[in-house]
Order: C-alpha cells, then structure tokens, then sequence
C-alpha cells in the first residue's frame, strides 16, 4: 500500500520548523473530525454530502503525498456524485484514510 | 495589498497565511471558514484581495462572487481543475490556484493581482489627463457609425480575414481594417505587434510563457521573428 510522506510540507515549510508543526498539528486535529462526518454521511446514504466530503479530504490526500490514493478518491467521488451503487471503493477509501490518520498521528 | 482567505478547511487557510507572510506587501486582514461571515465583514470593510475556495458546503465561492455588487480581485483555490473556465467568466478572477499548490505558483498568482491592481489604479489618471487629446482616440466604421474607442483601453488586436477585431476591456469590435493600418494609428510606445494577426497592448501583459503571452484573459502566440523585440522591450530584471 502506497504510504504517506511529508515531502511537501517540508517544501513548502523549508527551514521554517515551527510552522511545520504548525500545519502537522492543523491537520492532526482536522483530519479526524472531516473522517468522521464522512462516515456519518456515507453509513446514513447521503452520498452527495459524502461525496463533499471526499473533495474536501482529497486536498489532506494530496498534501501527505498519495498519488495513487489520490486517483481513487477522484473517482470514488465522481461515483459518489453520481449515485452510482457503492462498491469496494469505500473499504479502500476508507483504508487510506485509517493509513494517513495514522501517519499523521505519529509526527 | 490587504487580503482575506474564505475557505472552510483550517489546513488551507494555514499554508494561504504562511505564504502571505513569506510575500512582500500582502497583509492578511481576516480569514473566514464560511462565505457568508465573509459578506458581513466586506460590508464594513476594503480589501484589494480576496483567497477564495469554490467548494464550500451551503454558500460555495461562486455563489459568493454573485453577491457582490463590486467585487475585489480574487484567487481561486479548488482542488478542482475543472472550474477554470467558468472562474474565468467573473472579471474579477485574477488567477485560478489548483491545490496543492507550490510557493512558486503562489507567487505567480500574486504578481498577476499586483499587475492588474496597478494597471487599473493608473487608468482613470491617465485618462483624465488626456481624454481631450485627438491621438488618444480612434473613430471606427461600424455599420456606418462611427464609433469612439480609447485607445489605452485597448488590449489586443487580432486579424480575422478582411476584417480586424478591437478588443477593449468593456467591450469587442470587429471593424473592415487591416493590421496594417491600424498599427499606423496606434502609439508605438503602447502597442507591438508580436505575431502576424496581433498587435498587443505591452502595459495589459499579465505574464509570458516560452512563444505565448497572456494578456488581460487571452493566451497570444509570439512569432520567432517578433520575439526579439519583444523580449527587448521588457523591462526585464
């Protein structure tokens, strides 16, 4: 499984750690509570709200590095937007998801 | 240049305020999870520009461009790279911004709101100073009216066939002219022609990427043999 990396943060951050852990931090608290509304949306079948949320968590996805995770949440999207029927997308979204809370909660 | 950030995600508002600090001339007034807070605050207060998110929950970017009687310029940032035409649509949009987006991209955005916020605070000056002098205005035929364009408004000119088409920033003519003849009429301090079909207007020159020009929303191409001089008028760091 593709894993997480903070290449991009410590581009963008270079020498400046404080804002590093700044951005870590942001993202250790926000990141559990949009996995959080996501389930609730997709357990309760409101698959366009769900389908907002994925967008919005496709921005954390990219941020930590996972390309390919990445071109699985465009598409789950796009099937969520469009109702078409769940599929085994959302196991694998949501193991992606479990993968980054994870790494981020060990920095 | 005062700014705001309107985006409902905390990570993003984080990384628009570090780049700001890192910018030369940005102030960050404000920042708002939400489109409508927002709204309150632009109803007591000014700011030259605005970072915008399009994919908000209820009240998404667009929908807040569209509240607005006079909007400042704005950024976009999505993680969507399909609403580029349609952000394109609002004058207003100085730039579309696909997250995640790099430090050199930002600076990009930036520059392009400075070259449009200072293009359009020179303009009324300039106008006022020389609106009653006869070189600064072209009569054109059109349906047997004459019609009276200013030429500073004018950014680009393009050859279509017989025909040649004015385009200005409220508004298009196509006139029965040439290149030609019209780059006779033009100030050539102003104005270069850097392909066969089109004449430019250099202070309208939002940036140049290898043989193109973006000028005001149209992406120009430069010919080989008009690039030299194009490149010699510059005024290049």
């Amino acid at each position: 499984m593709e894993q997480p990396n903070l290449l991009y943060i410590d581009d963008l951050a270079g020498n400046d750690s404080m804002f590093k852990q700044k951005l870590i931090q942001v993202i250790k608290e926000e990141l559990p509570e949009e996995i959080k509304i996501y389930l609730e949306n997709y357990d309760k079948g409101e698959f366009v709200k769900a389908a907002q949320n994925v967008h919005k968590l496709k921005h954390k996805i990219s941020i930590l590095g996972l390309t390919k995770g990445y071109a699985m949440a465009n598409e789950f999207e796009h099937n969520l937007k469009n109702n078409i029927p769940p599929n085994n997308l959302h196991e694998e979204f949501k193991t992606l998801l479990e993968v980054m809370d994870d790494f981020i909660a060990r920095q | 240049m005062d700014c705001i950030i309107i985006d409902d995600e905390s990570m993003a508002r984080t990384i628009i305020r570090q780049l700001c600090a890192n910018t030369e001339g940005l102030n960050i007034v404000e920042e708002f999870p939400n489109a409508i807070e927002a709204i309150k605050f632009l109803n007591q207060n000014n700011v030259d520009l605005i970072f915008l998110d399009i994919h908000m929950p209820d009240f998404t970017g667009f929908d807040f461009i569209q509240t607005l009687k006079d909007p400042p310029k704005m950024v976009l940032t999505t993680s969507d790279k399909n609403f580029a035409i349609e952000a394109f649509e609002y004058e207003c949009i100085v730039d579309y911004l696909v997250k995640p987006f790099s430090e050199e991209r930002f600076a990009k955005a930036i520059q392009k709101a400075k070259v449009t916020l200072a293009g359009e605070n020179k303009e009324p000056n300039a106008t006022a100073a020389t609106v009653d002098e006869p070189e600064n205005h072209l009569y054109v035929n059109i349906d047997r009216r004459l019609i009276k364009i200013n030429i500073p408004d004018i950014y680009l000119i393009q050859a279509k066939g017989d025909y040649i088409r004015i385009k200005t920033e409220g508004k298009n003519h196509i006139v029965h002219s040439t290149m030609k003849k019209i780059e006779e009429k033009l100030p050539k301090d102003l104005f270069l022609k850097i392909h066969r079909s089109y004449i430019i207007n250099m202070r309208r020159i939002i940036d140049i990427e290898d043989n193109s020009v973006l000028i005001a929303k149209d992406v120009v191409p430069v010919s080989r043999s008009n690039r030299p001089e194009l490149m010699k008028r510059l005024n290049l760091l």
